[in-house]
């Protein structure tokens, strides 16, 4: 695939389910690389943060210096960026009830666990109308979910009218984990925007 | 074919949740006070319990399930995942833990084992198991049983890894050894191994176990955990190496951190400066066969 050649996706390699996140995008012929430090965040295209817990990859992203890094390249260079769960959580501005560290680059606020602890974590079809027919089969893991989010972002897909998926510009979250299925076009889609961002620059 | 409904509690979400806990560090914790120390650190879960290993081993006597009430307070003190642990076999212990709502429920031969034959038939359950191994075989009868996750046993509460690497080499070994046998002859490694047929054929396909797997038993400084990252750990379970330590709150920064960064020395280096004291720490050598921990189950 021609048009991937140069294309690099980080996968933020802090805590989390990083390594499914890798082999999703290695699958859909696009180079990844494991981001630990500033320096690897400067050498990537865009960046996924994955499922994970959102306390920790916070800590270790304030402790390793990444969140300033994360935050300067997606604010001044507008850097794709693509959060599952954990990782949308680390992206919104607002965590209810919660101040922990959060990039805070997204226009939206998430409540944690939201659904309830793990005995309550499901499986559920949701539709995501950018992505057609069927629905994504979204896997929720003491998931979040986004109660309010500014007008210039967009509701991607919804769980019994809660928020569960959205996009504001170059900057994409889920609650769910589409990297636990083998369903791709998420990723895919991610891709495409990082694509586009990367030939627009 | 994927279902069109809702379904709670399905392998997926369960194997799911252990592998979001992949590279971090789930630690022991006997107070709600330790449980916020632990978050505050970076820990990815804690494992409510009365008493730590090495105090269990000073203690003696029938370990059990602990007190519902000082797991719930765990539980409503700190948002991470908060696990605790179940006699080997003892069921109804599960069944408790499940209701109060834990998000993992450890199999765990730190404690007496309530049944010398049977392990507790995890696919009955909506909460995710986690059980010990000693080797391969182990690891994929309590998977075959409904095991989420496994952690290598090592030998608990001694501050000693030698039991953790021999168990990690012991599995990562095994796992190499069905990957090169030719397919004619996974059924009868299968019947060596007493492990069931279809996940060896699995394992001999896909080169790992089918469920994340850590490390647990013994682990006491960050370069224990970078050790056992580096043989093949996902994650790591500290029991008592950090709340037994001199500066439990440095040392869990630094394991925390050691998790992350296993194969950076430099990175290494610097955490492990001026921890203080580790825990008290036990040459397995000393101990009788009776006391090893790692003997119960099977």
């Amino acid at each position: 695939m021609a048009e991937e050649k140069g294309l690099v996706i980080g996968v933020l390699a802090l805590q989390g389910d990083f390594a499914v996140h890798q082999k999703m995008l290695a699958g859909l012929g696009v180079e990844t690389i494991l981001v630990r430090s500033p320096k690897e965040v400067a050498a990537v295209d865009a960046l996924i943060i994955p499922g994970g817990e959102s306390t920790t990859i916070g800590k270790l992203m304030r402790r390793f210096g990444l969140d300033e890094a994360i935050y300067q390249r997606v604010t001044e260079e507008r850097m794709p960026l693509y959060g599952t769960c954990a990782g949308l959580i680390l992206m919104a501005k607002e965590i209810e009830g919660s101040d922990q560290l959060r990039l805070g680059v997204l226009d939206v606020t998430v409540a944690r666990n939201a659904f309830g602890r793990q005995v309550e974590s499901f499986e559920a079809n949701i539709a995501l109308p950018e992505l057609g027919e069927p629905p994504v089969r979204g896997v929720f893991i003491r998931a979040p979910y986004v109660t309010k989010a500014a007008e210039s972002v967009q509701a991607l897909g919804r769980f019994e009218e809660k928020i569960v998926a959205v996009r504001q510009g170059h900057l994409l979250g889920t609650a769910f984990h589409p990297e636990l299925t083998d369903d791709t076009r998420v990723h895919a889609f991610f891709a495409a925007l990082a694509r586009e961002s990367r030939n627009r620059s | 074919m994927e279902s069109y409904e809702t379904q709670k509690s399905t392998w997926r979400t369960k194997v799911g949740l252990a592998e979001m806990l992949k590279g971090g560090v789930i630690m022991d914790v006997v107070t709600p006070e330790q449980a916020i120390i632990a978050e505050e650190a970076g820990a990815v879960a804690v494992m409510a319990l009365e008493r730590v290993p090495a105090d269990i081993r000073v203690h003696g006597g029938v370990a059990r399930m602990s007190d519902p009430k000082m797991i719930r307070e765990i539980m409503q003190a700190v948002t991470i995942p908060v696990m605790a642990k179940a006699r080997i076999g003892h069921f109804v212990e599960a069944q408790i833990l499940e209701s109060l709502g834990v998000d993992f429920v450890d199999e765990s031969e730190v404690l007496t084992p309530a049944d010398e034959q049977h392990h507790i038939n995890k696919h009955a359950f909506k909460v995710p198991f986690v059980c010990g191994c000693r080797d391969l075989g182990e690891a994929l009868r309590r998977i075959g049983e409904g095991a989420a996750m496994i952690r290598t046993k090592g030998e608990a509460g001694t501050g000693n890894v030698v039991e953790a690497v021999r168990h990690m080499r012991a599995v990562m070994s095994g796992i190499r050894r069905l990957q090169s046998m030719s397919p004619d002859e996974l059924m009868v490694a299968a019947k060596e191994m007493q492990a069931p047929y279809d996940l060896v054929v699995e394992v001999h396909q896909t080169g790992k176990l089918p469920v994340p797997n850590f490390s647990a038993g013994g682990i006491a400084t960050p370069a224990d955990a970078a050790l056992m990252r580096q043989l093949g750990a996902e994650a790591i379970f500290v029991g008592s190496g950090i709340f037994k330590s001199s500066d439990p709150k440095k040392r869990a920064h630094a394991i925390v951190s050691a998790c992350t960064y296993y194969d950076r020395p430099e990175i290494l280096a610097e955490v492990s400066m001026e921890l203080g004291e580790p825990m008290n720490s036990i040459d397995i050598r000393q101990l009788d066969e009776k006391q090893l921990m790692a003997m119960r189950g099977w």
